[in-house]
């Protein structure tokens, strides 16, 4: 049904919006969301991006957005439509639009793409993403503290990097402050299925966990984690009202900044093709406000933590560290490349069960 | 494999939940598609009965008010429907998928403001003693009202279809519209009804997952909710029991793999994933194996369109 949505979305865009340009010409901005914007994660959060966009901006830009793109070939007529109906900047923001962004690009050359997530670019296509493995650790730091049946919940989205490095980072902040954790994964297979994930949710409380952590769109395992009165983590966006007593803290992702200035380069003529991976420092990865139900304590050393990782004293990756197999990974004091944390399809050494792939 | 970690009456309980949006629905489309009438907009009514409900629980603070008005609304998204394929004569497919994409935008519309609203919590029935019961307690005798008004829809269909006069002449009017038409009874006005009843079945689908299961309105939070409910009709092929079965089936691999996997055992994720669509599939094929029973079970005035002059 989405395919239908996206149709006659894709068909009111090329026939409302070919025809306004005109005298002013102001620089069209495209967006492509996995999700509604009203999922209040990642689709909300890029929205709020589109909308820093046109309030910095006012006359000289006109953005548009299309939700609920389905990732592959639809993606790529939904692109191909708004690259033919005069957008100039296109912000395709989920990891499976890769392919149809580039075949699209190919076909546009004076069209600028920026893919979020990614891995592939071109010259007239750019790749950002946050750090936001840098945020799991803090989550993973306050897991390990604060679980009392030493299992945390983790309701992952698809096997990608993006997801395996999420998994990683956070397993190996829990269990450096408490040797027996342990992660219970659950793979659901889609970004957005609020009663899937509600399900997820549920299975791994009945299986004794106590904290609840998410790479999933939409704030169903907080609902869940609220009504079990455990805890959890808000993904994507702040998830608080979700979940006022459940939420210990969320990953805020902000794209504002980046989202303006890369406009901003278009308008100015300066755009170039690059590839943008910002995490706390630049705060493009954010932290949400701790819950008091975290104690003080915890508060303070999860503090210290992201004030390290932000000044680059600490990573989140860093050795001594194996891979699941127990062969090395990083040898003692060694950080993980960038390459290899793009590409991370393995687990480290203590997470249980396997990539699926 | 260690199986030990799942608690089989804790299963089946949550198994049940996860599949009454999808019996309701079914079973109110399964009666519809009796009628003669294919109404391909369940998911746009399921998603409107979750939003309808949201807001009439939250404002009125009472949950039975959410599912009645849930039930009202999608009795009234399918009266639209209704009136433009019985009355104006439009195309029963092409209404249907444009019925669910007013749905979606309606309730997207309707939503604004109401996310991030706690509904009042749907109390569950007290059964006493009952409720303690070791494993029965725990599958039977703990879930929300919603759970056992959809088993005895289902019991309510069956005998309505099998043993009454009136379903009856439902049946009749979707076997062939123009025999009863020329026996006097009046095939529009059956039909509207049987519509009318789809959509309340669906708004309540729709209002069990934004008021029960989930607790929360989010945009689209049916997800396909709605198309798997059309599959199910016609892996029934049309017979209340077996939309029960279905439904449960469906519901019960879905919660099945993502407990396997809660437990950690070691299975291939994305196959488990695909099983409710692989089941579905395969239990199609055996089905309709068998032709001359396909032939005794579908309407056969299904998808025609009706008009007293011809």
């Amino acid at each position: 049904m989405r395919r239908m949505t996206t149709l006659l979305a894709a068909a009111a865009l090329s026939l409302g919006l070919g025809g306004a340009a005109a005298a002013e010409d102001p620089l069209k901005v495209g967006f492509i969301y996995v999700g509604p914007i009203g999922d209040f994660g990642w689709s909300y959060q890029h929205d709020l991006g589109r909308l820093a966009v046109e309030a910095e901006f006012g006359d000289r830009v006109q953005t548009s957005y299309i939700e609920s793109v389905p990732e592959g070939a639809d993606a790529e007529r939904v692109l191909t439509q708004m690259a033919l109906s005069g957008h100039k900047l296109i912000f395709t923001t989920s990891f499976g639009y890769m392919d149809a962004t580039i075949n699209v690009a190919k076909k546009f050359p004076d069209v600028k793409f920026e893919h979020a997530t990614g891995y592939k670019r071109a010259d007239n296509v750019s790749t950002y993403s946050g750090r936001f493995y840098e945020g799991r650790t803090v989550l993973g730091h306050i897991a390990g503290h604060m679980t009392k049946t030493n299992k945390v919940g983790y309701i992952a989205s698809f096997p990608i990097p993006e997801v395996v490095r999420g998994i990683n980072s956070a397993y190996l902040a829990a269990k450096k402050v408490n040797p027996d954790v342990e992660f219970s994964i659950v793979w659901v297979y889609t970004w957005f299925d609020p009663a899937k994930e509600a399900d997820a949710a549920n299975a791994l409380i009945e299986q004794g966990a106590d904290i609840i952590m998410q790479h999933t769109d939409s704030p169903a395992a907080m609902t869940i984690a609220e009504e079990k009165g455990i805890f959890a983590f808000g993904q994507a966006s702040d998830m608080k009202r979700f979940g006022p007593n459940a939420q210990l803290t969320a990953i805020v992702d902000d794209w504002n900044p980046y989202y303006i200035e890369r406009t901003r380069a278009v308008l100015d003529g300066t755009w170039q093709s690059q590839d943008s991976w910002h995490g706390l420092e630049q705060g493009m990865t954010a932290m949400a406000p701790f819950s008091d139900k975290i104690p003080a304590e915890v508060q303070a050393s999860a503090n210290e933590i992201i004030a390290k990782l932000k000044s680059g004293e600490m990573h989140s990756f860093e050795g001594p560290i194996n891979r699941q197999d127990g062969s090395p990974w990083l040898a003692a004091g060694e950080r993980a490349d960038d390459g290899t944390l793009l590409g991370m399809n393995f687990y480290v050494e203590g997470v249980r069960g396997d990539v699926p792939n | 494999m260690d199986l030990s970690a799942i608690n089989p009456a804790v299963l089946v309980a949550s198994l049940m939940v996860a599949a009454t949006p999808i019996l309701l629905a079914a079973l109110g489309e399964m009666v519809v598609e009796k009628s003669g009438v294919l109404n391909l907009g369940v998911e746009g009514m399921m998603i409107t009965g979750a939003i309808c409900g949201f807001i009439a629980a939250v404002q009125t603070g009472s949950p039975l008010l959410g599912f009645l008005f849930a039930a009202g609304c999608g009795a009234i998204l399918a009266l639209v429907f209704g009136v433009l394929t019985q009355m104006l004569m439009s195309n029963q497919v092409a209404t249907g998928l444009a019925l669910t994409l007013f749905g979606l935008g309606l309730s997207a519309l309707l939503g604004q403001g109401y996310a991030g609203i706690k509904p009042p919590s749907s109390p569950r029935i007290d059964f006493g003693p009952l409720a303690d019961l070791p494993v029965l307690g725990r599958i039977l005798f703990q879930h929300h009202a919603m759970v056992y008004v959809s088993l005895a829809l289902v019991l309510g269909v069956w005998a309505f279809l099998k043993y009454t006069r009136a379903g009856l002449i439902l049946r009749a009017v979707g076997e062939s519209h123009d025999a009863a038409h020329a026996l006097g009874y009046k095939v529009v006005a059956i039909r509207l009804a049987a519509i009318a009843f789809g959509g309340a079945c669906a708004g309540l689908g729709g209002a069990y997952l934004s008021l029960v299961r989930v607790p929360q309105w989010t945009e689209g939070m049916t997800a396909g909710a709605g198309w798997i409910a059309l599959a199910i009709v016609v892996f029934s092929s049309w017979r209340a029991g077996w939309v029960l079965v279905g439904a449960y089936l469906f519901g019960g691999v879905t919660v099945l793999q993502l407990n396997l996997q809660a437990a950690g055992l070691a299975v291939p994720v994305q196959y488990l994933s695909m099983a409710p669509y692989l089941v579905t599939i395969i239990v199609l094929v055996i089905i309709s194996a068998d032709r001359t029973r396909v032939a005794m079970n579908a309407p056969a005035s299904l998808g025609r369109v009706f008009h007293a002059s011809q």
